[in-house]
């Protein structure tokens, strides 16, 4: 069986889809930062398999992008929870929400 | 030398700033001296810059000097530039002269007050606006000084304001002023739409190469009067200016008499161009409301028990017929009686200063008497000044009012008929402040008994121990100044022929050839002027044998309806109380709930949209994360929905 690059594709989307519902539907910030991360590696796998299917390295380019950014984005989201765990018991997404209007 | 033009306002402007930093800092004389010092700088300057615009030609008497640009805004431009020809250069002369001798008569005449500092300060600072008012090169800048010594009128006014009735003069001033304000406005408005510019000059050069609608002239001209209505205090906004004698009294020599109130006719005749192009009956109109007005005042002064609004009605009546020159388009004749004018009426309001200074303050003339010889430097210079505005040969106030009425005879005998009657009525109560004021015998000493029943008797002191005396050398110096030049201010322009209309050869470059020339006969002429000379014999006659001979009863002349100004002044008070302030206060409603309440109900309709929409945004990340997913998956079906087939 040859595996095309819809399966790739298809791969990516499932990843997709359950990155995010698992950010709709948890409460704990760490599991939803690993919701976002799965959601972004699926995005890395769309881009990756087309860049082969289309013979062009861009796809695997922007990959590096995509993991530079999301680097970044975790370092800032974890000392966030830090800083908010240092003044709360537990953490839940759910009580963060005094910029409500 | 023209190019130092402007070191003339600078002075003022540097004197009025050291003083206002000096504070309270320095002692009594000496911020009086700084001031009088900078005036003197100013008159100085001013006559640098007369003699060197004397030493050019006639035509290249017209400079603009530019500072800086003030406002510029795309093609439109407003610029900090004056406007040096010989018309500015005369007011700015006497305005710099008759300003000095004030300065320096001030210095005795406020010696001991509280506030010493501040009324220099003030009194530089109105030099300054009055100034820029006369120099300024475009409407903007003259519409600064104009509000400039507004301001300053106000300040001075009520400048012992501890008094309400003082502050309450000087209210009425500013507010009253403010109608004329309006009328300035509108008309700075319209030469700015209909001209694009607001530059004199510039101004004048489009009046001459485009067609302007004569309805437009003419309704600027009508609201430019409007203004001058306002400042010159006529029928009916000069309510102002017989309160305004609320202030100390050389202020009302030097704003109200002398300058500020002559800003009116001087911004007239700055415009001349603009008034020849106006309708006939614009004109007309100018002319007749400066005619009733002279005559109108002069029936109040007739019956005045107070020395300074005797004074101040006269300058009223004053103001109305330089008007009525403007109005017969006599351009040279307003300004001849204007400088004329300043020094005689700077003079008799000086001398009643040194009257009131020399009696602690009293200002009711059936409480003097007898003052000639007690106080004879001011009694003498005084009478000068009687002599003078009643239009007595050869003093000035005789050649400068003589012309006006030959243009007026020239324009409409009936406006000459006014004329005429106004200057019986000037000869008579000044005739009679005079005799009231300096002879018959005293009446101060037993003024005491009666001082219970006065009920508007502010002096304060009991008048039984009053000992007048005669006021300082800083005082009386300006008095015989001005006496000086009240005697001989009529040699600038004599009617004998054209080589001794020096003034009216001086103003051409200003005046552009549109002044109304005179189809008189030379004949007429004398009999005009013995015309005049009979009325004022007649009413020094009345005068005379009413009040120093008694032999006519006084009562006849002083009907209390002319001492209640016809009523007038309480007619709008109560008009303006009553159904005016209803209707006042019916704009303000409408105001508040239409006009505010559109205002209002724009944010109000904001507030509530955002009330609702803002619970969308509740603070909940998984919220927000829908949100997002819902709009991809939203984006996701509207490209797909273009891209198939």
């Amino acid at each position: 069986m040859i595996i095309t690059t819809t399966w790739y594709l298809l791969l990516a989307a499932v990843l997709f889809s359950i990155g995010t519902t698992g950010l709709l539907v948890r409460r704990n910030p760490l599991i939803m930062f690993m919701c976002i991360e799965l959601m972004l590696n699926a995005v890395n796998i769309t881009f990756v398999s087309i860049g082969s299917h289309l013979n062009d390295l861009g796809g695997q380019l922007a990959v590096f992008f995509v993991l530079v950014v999301a680097a970044a984005e975790v370092v800032v989201g974890l000392a966030l929870v830090v800083a908010i765990m240092r003044r709360r018991s537990r953490t839940n997404a759910d009580d963060l929400k005094i910029l409500g209007g | 030398m023209i190019d130092l033009v402007w070191l003339i306002p600078a002075f003022p402007l540097l004197g009025f700033l050291t003083l206002i930093c000096l504070g309270r800092s320095v002692r009594e004389p000496i911020s009086g001296w700084l001031a009088t010092t900078a005036m003197a700088g100013s008159f100085l300057s001013t006559l640098i810059v007369f003699i060197g615009m004397l030493l050019e030609e006639n035509e290249n008497r017209q400079t603009v000097f530019t500072l800086f640009d003030w406002i510029p805004a795309g093609d439109f431009k407003v610029e900090i530039g004056f406007l040096a020809d010989p018309l500015s250069i005369t007011m700015c002369l006497f305005i710099t002269g008759v300003g000095t001798l004030i300065h320096l008569y001030s210095i005795g005449y406020m010696h001991g007050d509280l506030d010493f500092n501040r009324f220099f300060t003030y009194l530089n600072l109105f030099a300054f606006s009055m100034l820029m008012l006369v120099l300024g090169d475009n409407l903007l800048l003259t519409f600064l000084g104009w509000e400039g010594v507004g301001a300053c009128s106000y300040l001075l006014i009520s400048f012992w304001f501890s008094d309400p009735a003082n502050a309450t003069a000087g209210k009425k001033a500013f507010i009253t002023n403010r109608v004329g304000d309006w009328g300035f406005m509108v008309a700075m408005f319209l030469i700015f739409f209909n001209f694009g510019s607001l530059q004199y000059l510039e101004i004048f050069d489009i009046l001459g190469s485009n067609q302007i609608a004569e309805t437009t002239t003419t309704f600027i001209v009508l609201m430019l009067f409007v203004g001058a209505v306002g400042k010159s205090a006529q029928f009916p906004l000069y309510l102002w200016l017989p309160d305004a004698m609320a202030g100390p009294t050389p202020v009302s020599a030097l704003i109200h008499a002398a300058t500020m109130v002559t800003s009116g006719v001087y911004l007239l005749i700055r415009v001349n161009p603009i008034m020849v192009e106006a309708s006939a009956w614009s004109t007309g109109l100018i002319a007749w409301v400066g005619a009733g007005t002279a005559l109108f005042a002069a029936s109040i002064a007739v019956a005045q028990t107070d020395i300074k609004k005797v004074l101040a009605y006269s300058t009223v009546s004053q103001l109305g017929y330089m008007i009525l020159a403007v109005g017969c388009g006599a351009y040279t004749a307003a300004i001849f009686h204007m400088i004329t004018h300043a020094f005689f009426k700077a003079l008799l309001f000086l001398g009643a200063g040194s009257v009131i200074h020399g009696m602690d303050g009293e200002q009711d003339l059936r409480r003097y008497g007898g003052l000639r010889s007690l106080m004879p430097i001011t009694a003498g210079t005084f009478i000068i000044g009687w002599l003078a505005i009643a239009g007595v040969p050869p003093f000035s106030g005789f050649w400068s009012k003589d012309e006006i009425l030959a243009f007026a005879w020239d324009k409409n005998p009936l406006l000459w008929l006014v004329g005429i009657i106004t200057a019986l009525l000037t000869a008579f109560y000044m005739t009679r402040q005079v005799i009231l004021t300096f002879f018959g015998k005293p009446r101060y000493l037993d003024a005491g008994d009666d001082a219970g029943d006065d009920a508007g008797d502010d002096a304060g002191d009991d008048a039984g121990d009053v000992q007048p005396h005669e006021s300082p050398w800083t005082m009386t110096l300006p008095l015989i100044a001005l006496a000086f030049l009240s005697v001989v201010g009529g040699l600038i322009q004599l009617p004998f022929s054209s080589s001794t209309k020096r003034l009216e050869h001086w103003l051409e470059p200003a005046t552009f050839h549109n002044e109304t020339h005179l189809h008189l006969s030379s004949s007429t002429l004398w009999v005009l002027a013995l015309l005049t000379l009979a009325a004022v014999a007649i009413g020094i006659g009345i005068g005379i044998s009413t009040y120093l001979k008694e032999k006519i009863d006084r009562q006849i002349f002083e009907k209390p309806i002319l001492n209640n100004a016809w009523h007038f002044d309480s007619t709008v008070s109560k008009v303006m109380g009553g159904p005016g302030f209803k209707a006042f206060e019916a704009v303000a409603k409408f105001d508040k709930r239409v006009i505010d309440g559109a205002v209002d109900g724009t944010g109000q309709i904001v507030k509530k949209t955002a009330f609702i929409l803002r619970r969308s945004q509740n603070g909940l990340v998984r919220t927000y994360a829908l949100g997002v997913g819902i709009g991809a998956v939203g984006l996701l079906i509207w490209f797909l929905s273009r891209t198939t087939i």
